[in-house]
Formats: C-alpha cells, sequence, structure tokens
C-alpha cells in the first residue's frame, strides 16, 4: 500500500490546504511538471494530448492549408489513402483538413466557454460566498432553480432562442457552465472567509473590492483551476452534442459533433470513416483533457481526491445537511 | 418524518416558482416569431385569421408578458394544466402524456443497468485494489467516461447494419400488451445510455468503498472474525452507498439529457423528439411545459435522494 496511487484516506494531509504557491514548491513550473510526469504517468499522458489538441488548433492552417470547406466533387466517399489520410465525405472535402480545423473550433469554443464559465462562476461564487445573509440566500435559490433544469434541455431551449452559431453556443455554454460551477467556488471561499488573514485585512481597513480580489480570489484558485479543466471536456462534449443535433455550430463549420451528425447518418453507411473519425479525435480529445485534470486536481485540490469529474464531487460534497449529519463519521 | 417532508416540499414552491419564471421568460425571450412561422406557412389554424393581430389575440400572446405569465401559472395550479400547443390544437398536457412513458422507460431502464453494471464491478474493484480486475473496471469507466453516448449510439446503428444488415428495431409495443418485443426496442438504447452512466457510479463506489474500508468499524468488523461476505456486504456496501446515492440523484437531469440525443438516433418518439420539434416549430406552451416537467421530476428525484439516506443510515434524522 505505498505505491504512489495511495487512496485518499491513507495520505495524510493537513486539514487546511495551504495555498497553491506553497504546494507548487520553489521551481513552480519546473517542479510541477517533473511531479506529474513521476507521480500521475496518466495526467501527463493527458497533458500531452492536451498540448496536441492546442498545437494542433493553433497551426491548424499550417498543417491542413487546403480549407476545411474544399470541395471535390470528383472524390466523393473515397476512402482513406496517401492522398486523402483519412478519406473524404460526401462533398469530397478531405477528412483530415476537417478533423484538424474541428481541433481548431473545439479549443476555440473549449476556451472561450470556459473562460467565461469560470468567470461567471468566480464573481456568482465569490460574492454570494463572501458577503452571506440575504443575498447569498438569493443568489442560491435561483442557483438551485437553474440547476434543476438538465443542461441539454437549457440548451436546446437556448439555442433555439439564440439561434445557432458558435458565439451563441460559447455563450450559453459559458452561462450554463458558469452558473453550475458557481457552487463549487461559494463553498471554498466559505471556508476561506474564516480564515485569519481575512479579518485582518478588513479590520485593516481595505475595501471589500480588494479583499475579494486581492485575498479571496488568490486562494480559491485552486479549485477554479481545477474547475477549469473539468469544464473544458464538458464543454467539449456539450458543443458536440449540440452539434450532432443540428442545434450547434451550422455547416459548413468542421464542428466534429456536427460531423456525426444525423443529416450526414446516409453516407455512413457507405463510407464508414465518417463516423469513425470524428468520434475517435473527440473521445481522444476529452479522454486526454480528463486525464490530465484528473491528475491536476489530485495535486492541487486534495479534498476532492479521486472521485471522478469535479462537477459530481462539487455537488456530493456540497454541504446537504443530511449527508453532512450521515457521513460525519466516514468523511474526513 | 413527516414534518420533514411537508418542510421539503414546502422549500420547493419557492426554487419551483423562480424556475417557471426562468422558463417562461427564457422561452419568450423573442416574441412574435411563431407568428411569422404561422403566417409564412398559413397553417390550418392561422387560415382563418386575417391578420397578424386576429392570431396574435386567438393564442393569447397580445396580452402583457406578465400577464400571460399570471395566466399560465394560474392554469398549471388550478388544473394542471399546462396550455395549449400552438401548432396541433391538442393539449400540451396531452402531447407530453403520450411521449413521456417512452423517455421513462428509456431512462429507467438506462439507470438500472448504470447501477446493476456499476455497483458491483466498482465494490470488487474496491475490495480487490491494484488487481487485473479493478485495473479492466477502471479502464472502463476512463474510457467509458471519455466517449460520447452519441457517437457509441450512431456506431451502434451503423456497423451491425453494414456488417449483418442489423438495425435496431423502433415500432415499440406497450410494455404491458408485449414486454419482450417492447424491451427488444429499448434494450440496445438503454445499454448505451446506461454504459455512460455507469463509468460515473463505478468510479465513485470505487472510491466511496475505499475511503469506507479503511475505517474503524470496518476493522472491528474483521477483528470479530467475521467473514469477507458479511464486512463488505453488511458494514461497507451500506455505508458506501450514501454518496453513490447522491451521484444518482445529480445524474437523473444528465440522463435526461441523454435521453433527448439517444431518441434521436434510434428514432424513439419520447420527450427529447417532440422537444426537439416544438423548438424548430417554436411551439412555446410545448417548450415550457416540457422544461417545467424536466425540472420537476428533477426535483422530486432529489427529494426521494434524500429520503433515501434515512433508510441507509439511521444515524440520520429528519427533524432539523
Amino acid at each position: 500500500m505505498t505505491t504512489e496511487t495511495a487512496p485518499a484516506a491513507l495520505t495524510t494531509r493537513p486539514p487546511t490546504t495551504p495555498p497553491l504557491r506553497e504546494r507548487l514548491g520553489d521551481n513552480k513550473v519546473l517542479g510541477f511538471i517533473g511531479r506529474l510526469i513521476v507521480q500521475r504517468p496518466m495526467g501527463a499522458f493527458g497533458a500531452a494530448i492536451c498540448i496536441v489538441l492546442l498545437l494542433t488548433g493553433v497551426f491548424a492552417d499550417v498543417i491542413a492549408p487546403e480549407g476545411y470547406n474544399a470541395i471535390n466533387p470528383i472524390d466523393r466517399l473515397k476512402p482513406p489513402s496517401a492522398e486523402y489520410w483519412l478519406g473524404t465525405d460526401q462533398l469530397g472535402r478531405d477528412l483530415f483538413t476537417r478533423i484538424v480545423h474541428g481541433a481548431q473550433l473545439s479549443v476555440i469554443v473549449a476556451f472561450a466557454a470556459t473562460s467565461l464559465s469560470i468567470v461567471i462562476s468566480a464573481v456568482i461564487g465569490i460574492t454570494s460566498g463572501y458577503f452571506g445573509g440575504r443575498f447569498d440566500m438569493a443568489s442560491q435559490r435561483v442557483v438551485d432553480g437553474w440547476m434543476c433544469f438538465p443542461d441539454l434541455i437549457i440548451l436546446i431551449v437556448a439555442v433555439s432562442v439564440l439561434g445557432p452559431g458558435t458565439w451563441q453556443v460559447i455563450l450559453i455554454l459559458g452561462l450554463l457552465f458558469g452558473i453550475s460551477g458557481s457552487r463549487i467556488v461559494r463553498s471554498s471561499v466559505l471556508s476561506v472567509k474564516q480564515n485569519i488573514y481575512i479579518h485582518a485585512a478588513q479590520s485593516m481597513g481595505a475595501s471589500t473590492l480588494r479583499i475579494l480580489v486581492m485575498h479571496i480570489l488568490p486562494n480559491v484558485m485552486a479549485p477554479i483551476i481545477v474547475l477549469f479543466t473539468t469544464r473544458l471536456a464538458a464543454v467539449i462534449l456539450a458543443e458536440s452534442g449540440l452539434s450532432f443535433l443540428g442545434l450547434g455550430i451550422p455547416p459548413p463549420a468542421p464542428s466534429w459533433g456536427g460531423m456525426l451528425s444525423l443529416d450526414g447518418r446516409s453516407y455512413m453507411f457507405q463510407a464508414p470513416w465518417l463516423a469513425i473519425v470524428p468520434g475517435v479525435a473527440l473521445t481522444v480529445a476529452v479522454f486526454g483533457i480528463n486525464m490530465f485534470g484528473d491528475a491536476l486536481r489530485d495535486m492541487l485540490d486534495p479534498r476532492m481526491k479521486g472521485v471522478g469529474s469535479g462537477r459530481y464531487v462539487a455537488a456530493v460534497r456540497r454541504d446537504r445537511p443530511s449527508s453532512r449529519q450521515s457521513t460525519g463519521g466516514t468523511a474526513q | 418524518m413527516g414534518s420533514y417532508l411537508l418542510k421539503r416540499v414546502l422549500a420547493l414552491i419557492p426554487t419551483l416558482l423562480i424556475a417557471s419564471v426562468l422558463v417562461f421568460s427564457v422561452v419568450r425571450l423573442v416574441p412574435g416569431d411563431v407568428l411569422d412561422l404561422m403566417l409564412s406557412e398559413n397553417d390550418y389554424s392561422a387560415s382563418s385569421h386575417d391578420t397578424r393581430a386576429d392570431l396574435e389575440k386567438a393564442l393569447g400572446l397580445d396580452d402583457p408578458i406578465y400577464i400571460q405569465y399570471v395566466n399560465w401559472l394560474g392554469d398549471i395550479v388550478l388544473h394542471g394544466d399546462l396550455g395549449e400547443s400552438l401548432w396541433r390544437n391538442t393539449s400540451v398536457n396531452q402531447e407530453i402524456a403520450d411521449r413521456l412513458p417512452v423517455t421513462v422507460e428509456l431512462g429507467v431502464l438506462s439507470l438500472l443497468i448504470a447501477l446493476v453494471i456499476a455497483i458491483p464491478v466498482g465494490v470488487y474493484s474496491a475490495i480487490r485494489q491494484e488487481t487485473l480486475g479493478d485495473n479492466l473496471g477502471r479502464s472502463f469507466s476512463i474510457v467509458a467516461l471519455a466517449v460520447p453516448n452519441f457517437w457509441l449510439g450512431t456506431m451502434v446503428v451503423i456497423l451491425p447494419a453494414m456488417w449483418w444488415g442489423w438495425s435496431p428495431p423502433n415500432t415499440i409495443e406497450p410494455f404491458f400488451s408485449d414486454p419482450i418485443e417492447n424491451l427488444k426496442v429499448f434494450l440496445v438504447p438503454s445499454l448505451i445510455l446506461g454504459a455512460s452512466l455507469s463509468a460515473v457510479v463505478m468510479r465513485m463506489t470505487r472510491t466511496m468503498m475505499l475511503e469506507v474500508l479503511r475505517q474503524d468499524y470496518i476493522r472491528t468488523a474483521w477483528a470479530k472474525g467475521l467473514r469477507e461476505r458479511k464486512v463488505v456486504l453488511r458494514h461497507a456496501v451500506k455505508n458506501a452507498m450514501i454518496p453513490v446515492i447522491t451521484l444518482v440523484g445529480i445524474l437523473v437531469p444528465i440522463l435526461f439529457g441523454g435521453t433527448v440525443i439517444i431518441e434521436q438516433i434510434f428514432r424513439l418518439p419520447g420527450i427529447g423528439q417532440l422537444l426537439l420539434d416544438s423548438v424548430s416549430n417554436r411551439d412555446y406552451p410545448i417548450i415550457t411545459g416540457i422544461f417545467l416537467i424536466s425540472g420537476v421530476m428533477v426535483m422530486v428525484v432529489n427529494l426521494l435522494v434524500d429520503l433515501c439516506y434515512g433508510l441507509l443510515d439511521p444515524k440520520v434524522r429528519y427533524d432539523d
């Protein structure tokens, strides 16, 4: 039981998590990368996938200069070959080119929507947690109301209001994940604001804004970073799901989900690579982000160790009166 | 217990009210579109109304939005009436009632399959940590978390059709007249949805079991000389299940979303298809109805989840 993957219960950690900076050691970045590779090889593998995805996205035009919508009717539905590495679709467009540009689209949507959601989560979570009282009550009831609805149903309805399109999808996904993520930030704020240094700042007469930005925010960065990585994968999956239903990013944009959509179904029977390739791309991307996110979570936020992706953890560990009583003997 | 239940139900009311405002206003952010759509398509219900204003009045869309809200909410609270479809001249209640059984059956079957796979494998994984079985189980859950269920569904529709000319059946017999034929239709879609849900449950079960197995009372149970069966099943599993039950509550909305996608792939006439049709027609009453029903279902499940804690853990008392 002394392997590096010792279970949560065996690793004794101080009850209050030290700030992010301390845990990363002196040489922050190098030390972190080193520990990631040694302690969490799967996480490092996931990080490698993320880097490849990112680079593919950034250099899409260099890797596949053809253009994702270059139609070539003579070469319709060609199987993978030396000329078309991954084959062509029903319009004779090179699938490899479309996958590469799809990576770009996924990266853009994922980063934009996740960043937006993190900002929303941080603003709602920090203000609601810090001010408490009636404001907290009111905002948490709205979050409750919002969170009773299935994500996909909110997404479908919202897209129907705003219309399909890249910006609409980013906006909606950002809002959706932002509101649900605010819970995680809020619960961290609730414990951070009990610290002496917050009281010290208050008694020194620091302005509220200063306390929120200079004292609270840096100390809830660990859960925010973890939230960011887990949301990236969720955003990619949600975007592809919407595009799959024909409600996300409209064609001819090369969304991986859109390539799998029902419109192309009839061609997939003749050309199975049309169904296989985008799915593999999606799976690998999500897999890589998940692995990296898990490793990051274990290293940055030990309280959440090993309990699946962030949203489930947050919600399960959320302070429910009844579960708090019941797990009194087992948790921690 | 009774007063706890009452309190919980009363506490749902403000949440429901906020939810209903969200539902009602979000859906109506772009007003008038349905009128344009109806007039341009010369729908049967539009043909008797010459002008846009007539049509607006006939559909009750000419009142200010807060009046519309009060009317809508009043009908729901007083008569349980979700309104009339703008397109089909049928009641929303009827439309939803027709479709709901398909979605519920798909959802319940998927959840059952997920739990039946996940809990035993998760428990086994934890009591035989770092063995081949554990690693296989964990690998499965890692992969299943990454595979989008709509892709899995698409592959299941396409590959067998290519190789053996088999395609999943989609004419639904009512469950009570022909359960076998009925289950044949639902089996494959539920397996796909269940597999992707099971990954999360499996991980949670394993983690919680690992945590519980290191508690003092488990050591005591071992020290008493109890057999492994008894230690695991009676002492460990029961305690590890509490967070898993919470997780199931969280999975229900995700499951609902999953059924929308799976229904599309397998062409099952459930709520998901109704929703997508209504969205493309901007049939607000149906959209709001589905929206609200899904929210209420999630709330009810969460309430049931909270009540389940008491069954598993006698320490839980519902008296605060």
